[in-house]
């Protein structure tokens, strides 16, 4: 212990004094020169067993660096809080506060648990409460059958070009929404690869050996007769597949989203077949970022001409074609290819960086 | 059709299509492209404000060639130009405050990458305040989701890990919320653009029919759009959040983020549902009373912190208590306090975060009381920039805090039944920020008890003027200009929120 008085010890005005200059924590009943860095307001301060935290402050410092494990966790810290409380209170009691707090602990989890339990009970039976009171489910009478859908149905082709009204919906009449959507796919990506790419760019030799260390193609299957032989039968189907869901997107059902979704699945099988080697020949992360670059510029100019049109009461003056015909449909077609590349780069990208973080 | 009325739409887009663009590009290029969009759009946003202002009325902008309830539509207002100039402002001031320390903390490689959902996050708030049509709200509520979590986490430390699944978990729940509120007003109403549902919810509220779902639709609303801007009983993952982040991101999280979503609640109260339906289903009750619970909640854990970032983001708790306490009061009085308040709040949080960073940087990086001792002296500038921030929440007379509390004690006079209530937690809360603020500022000033640092020089030697950067210096200077501003010449912006909610309605 230090020299200077514990908190107990002092008056009302000392008190204040020390806490306005910083050195005392309202939280704790010790001044910062006993304890160096404050620990935060857990709830678990008093540790259990050592062995097992120990074991857990190993593989926190581990993940995240040695500074994050709080300070209350460490075995010195249980030890010297139990000395003190022997110290304020005699040993005797120091074992019965532990366990007193120990008790404490147990039966803010148990309520906790009763708590959330019923918190979700509560929620569910208000949402089916609720559902009691909508309108019936597939009643033509539904509030939800108005004038809207009406439209779409009735006047969908001819405004739009597209035989498929979802299609149609989503690409022309609210086109903004799907601009988001797409926009939402390019930012998950980017965050992903916040998280995971692996850079070595900067010359430092951690990341260097990071990179070697995540880097699993060492461990590919290299011959695996059957996976290939199955593979060489079901890629060009599947990659074919996806192909033929977005050209038809306004025709039949399908589109760039789930054929995008086809592509990416195949190529990942590819990729999990030949390996990275045979893979980045032809789609390494350079082809990627201009891929998405030009679908996304591409739908951005477009959809930009076409809303400036529309609010400026202009013609758009692009073609809708006959309706049923692969060419048709205005901008759709073109914009059902951007959001398939967008969405298969997406998947694709995905695995590759949880697989090895990067491309 | 006027070329201004074009604006919004081109600001909007104008952000997405250079976050799309800074994908190919170098950290520093990504940069400049970033500060010029936001520049470009705070000079857009000032012109559909003018424009609004002058004619005096509100107007809808197809977005395509559809008209209102088969396309999509966004609608700028006074109101609107307002909010979307101040946020792109604080943006644009956040982002070249905080560049020095974006560098040092963001890996050179991902340089771009921070400024991509810097690009989207914009963009998406600019969305937010525009649009007139629910479902696109919820789309780029997704995309200012995920922005948030990657400006949080790209820092890299364990903590901001941590933090910024804290902030995924409670984000999504207030999304999913959101949506189900959606849902449940589509299947009630069948439309998603606002103003043929407020037509719609209308009709339904004559009739009494369907009043359970449209009481549950109100609930489930306000309480996502709660979660996500951190009201009180959810405000659990605000101090981590805002407290492990680059300063930049704090400062738009804290500032912006969060106020977004306020903005869309009130929209979302003033154009789909009628004001007075908000009041006569008590959620504003609920809103107030937990807006009261944050203030205090909020003050109190802020003065046991011991680092003092996670003191400013328990304030940040107690001002978001502020402003749902005006917007739970029903009064069109409190509605104009509580969207003076978000701008106030969002001023000086920006000030606050950038300048306890400059703080941090001259005493060894440390964030706790003790190492902060006489930082207001090595580096003055901050120390300033500190000190205004910290008047400002606390309520000193010709800053912006002043007026939002002057504004909440008038409005609390002409909401009988809450008048008292409001008055009290007003008193209590206003003596509680001072506590914890000036317990820090008095700090700020006093000579260091070790000899450790020598005074005007940071850590690496650097002296003067040399240990903030160009851009902090403006930034600092300029958001304290603003707080000024917001404080002294209060009177035409209150007006314009006036204005601008009565063309909400």
């Amino acid at each position: 212990m230090s020299k200077r008085k514990s908190p107990q010890e002092l008056g009302g005005y000392l008190k204040f004094k020390r806490w306005l200059a910083g050195d005392l924590d309202l939280l704790e009943d010790v001044t910062e020169d006993a304890v160096p860095a404050a620990a935060p307001e857990s709830a678990d301060r008093l540790p259990a067993r050592d062995s097992a935290l120990e074991s857990r402050r190993r593989a926190s410092e581990e993940v995240y660096g040695p500074e994050v494990w709080p300070q209350s966790h460490t075995p010195g810290y249980a030890q010297a809080w139990r000395d003190r409380v022997a110290l304020q209170k005699g040993a005797g009691d120091a074992q019965a506060v532990l366990q007193a707090q120990e008790k404490s602990l147990q039966f803010f989890r148990a309520v906790y648990k009763i708590m959330a339990v019923l918190l979700c009970g509560a929620i569910i039976l208000v949402f089916l409460w609720t559902t009691v009171h909508l309108p019936p489910f597939g009643s033509p009478d539904n509030p939800a059958n108005n004038e809207v859908p009406a439209r779409y149905i009735r006047h969908g082709v001819e405004e739009t070009g597209a035989t498929n009204f979802v299609t149609g919906m989503i690409l022309d009449y609210r086109a903004f929404d799907t601009f988001g959507e797409s926009c939402v796919l390019f930012i998950a990506s980017c965050c992903v690869q916040v998280l995971l790419r692996v850079d070595a760019c900067d010359g430092k030799s951690a990341a260097r050996t990071r990179v070697q260390q995540e880097n699993d193609r060492l461990f590919e299957p290299k011959n695996d007769g059957i996976l290939q032989q199955t593979a060489r039968l079901l890629v060009p189907l599947i990659m074919i597949f996806g192909v033929y869901i977005i050209l038809n997107g306004h025709l039949s059902p399908g589109g760039g989203f789930s054929g995008g979704a086809v592509l990416g699945s195949g190529l990942i099988l590819y990729l999990n077949t030949f390996g990275f080697a045979k893979t980045e020949r032809f789609f390494n992360e350079r082809v990627y970022r201009r891929m998405t670059l030009c679908a996304l510029t591409f739908y951005c100019l477009a959809k930009s001409y076409s809303f400036f049109t529309g609010a400026n009461h202009l013609e758009s003056g692009i073609p809708l074609g006959t309706p049923g015909a692969i060419l048709s449909s205005g901008l759709i077609l073109p914009l059902n290819i951007c959001v398939g590349l967008v969405v298969m780069g997406t998947m694709y990208s995905f695995y590759t960086l949880f697989r090895k973080g990067g491309m | 059709m006027s070329f201004v009325q074009n604006f919004p739409f081109f600001s909007i887009i104008l952000a997405m299509f250079s976050g799309i663009v800074s994908s190919v590009l170098k950290g520093k290029k990504a940069r400049v492209l970033s500060v010029c969009a936001i520049s470009v759009t705070i000079f857009m946003s000032a012109a559909v404000l003018a424009y609004c202002a002058a004619t005096g009325e509100s107007y809808v902008y197809w977005m395509g060639h559809f008209p209102a309830p088969w396309g999509n539509e966004i609608r700028a207002g006074v109101l609107e130009g307002l909010t979307a100039l101040l946020f792109s402002a604080i943006m644009l001031l956040s982002v070249i405050g905080g560049v020095k320390y974006t560098q040092t903390d963001v890996e050179p490689s991902k340089q771009n990458l921070f400024y991509i959902l810097i690009d989207l996050m914009l963009s998406s708030l600019l969305a937010l305040v525009y649009t007139n049509d629910l479902f696109t709200a919820y789309v780029f509520v997704e995309i200012n989701t995920i922005a948030g979590c990657g400006l949080i986490m790209i820092t890299q430390t364990g903590r901001s890990l941590t933090a910024a699944i804290r902030y995924m978990v409670m984000s999504s729940l207030g999304s999913g919320l959101f949506l189900i509120g959606l849902s449940l007003l589509y299947d009630v109403t069948g439309q998603l653009l606002m103003s043929p549902a407020q037509e719609a919810v209308g009709k339904i509220v004559e009739s009494g029919q369907y009043e359970i779902p449209l009481l549950v639709i109100v609930a489930v609303v306000s309480v996502g759009l709660a979660i996500k801007s951190g009201l009180f009983p959810f405000h659990y993952w605000i101090p981590d959040t805002y407290g492990y982040a680059t300063p930049t991101a704090s400062a738009i999280l804290s500032s912006l983020v969060s106020k977004g979503y306020i903005f869309l609640l009130i929209k979302f109260y003033y154009r789909v549902l009628s004001p007075e339906s908000v009041v006569r289903s008590h959620i504003g009750n609920v809103l107030f009373l937990f807006g009261v619970a944050g203030m205090m909640v909020g003050s109190l854990r802020a003065i046991m912190q011991t680092d003092t970032r996670k003191m400013i983001a328990y304030s940040s708790v107690a001002q978001i208590g502020y402003i749902y306490m005006g917007i739970g009061l029903g009064t069109p009085e409190g509605m104009i306090a509580a969207v003076f308040h978000i701008f106030s709040h969002g001023a000086t949080k920006a000030l606050l975060f950038l300048s306890a960073r400059g703080l941090y940087r001259v005493s060894g990086d440390r964030t706790d009381f003790l190492a902060l001792r006489g930082s207001g002296y090595r580096n003055r500038l901050a120390g300033v920039g500190f000190l205004v921030g910290s008047l400002s929440m606390v309520g000193f007379p010709m800053l912006s805090g002043f007026i939002s509390k002057l504004l909440f004690a008038t409005s609390a006079m002409a909401s009988p039944g809450k008048t008292l209530t409001t008055l009290i937690a007003l008193a209590v809360s206003t003596v509680l920020n001072a506590v914890y603020f000036l317990r820090l500022l008095t700090g700020l000033y006093r000579p260091a008890r070790s000899g450790a640092y020598a005074a005007g020089a940071g850590p690496d030697g650097a002296a003067g003027e040399q240990i903030n950067g160009l851009g902090f210096r403006m930034a600092v200077l300029c958001l304290i200009a603003f707080n000024l501003i917001l404080g002294l010449f209060s009177q035409p912006i209150v007006r314009a929120i006036t204005e601008g909610l009565a063309m909400f309605s």
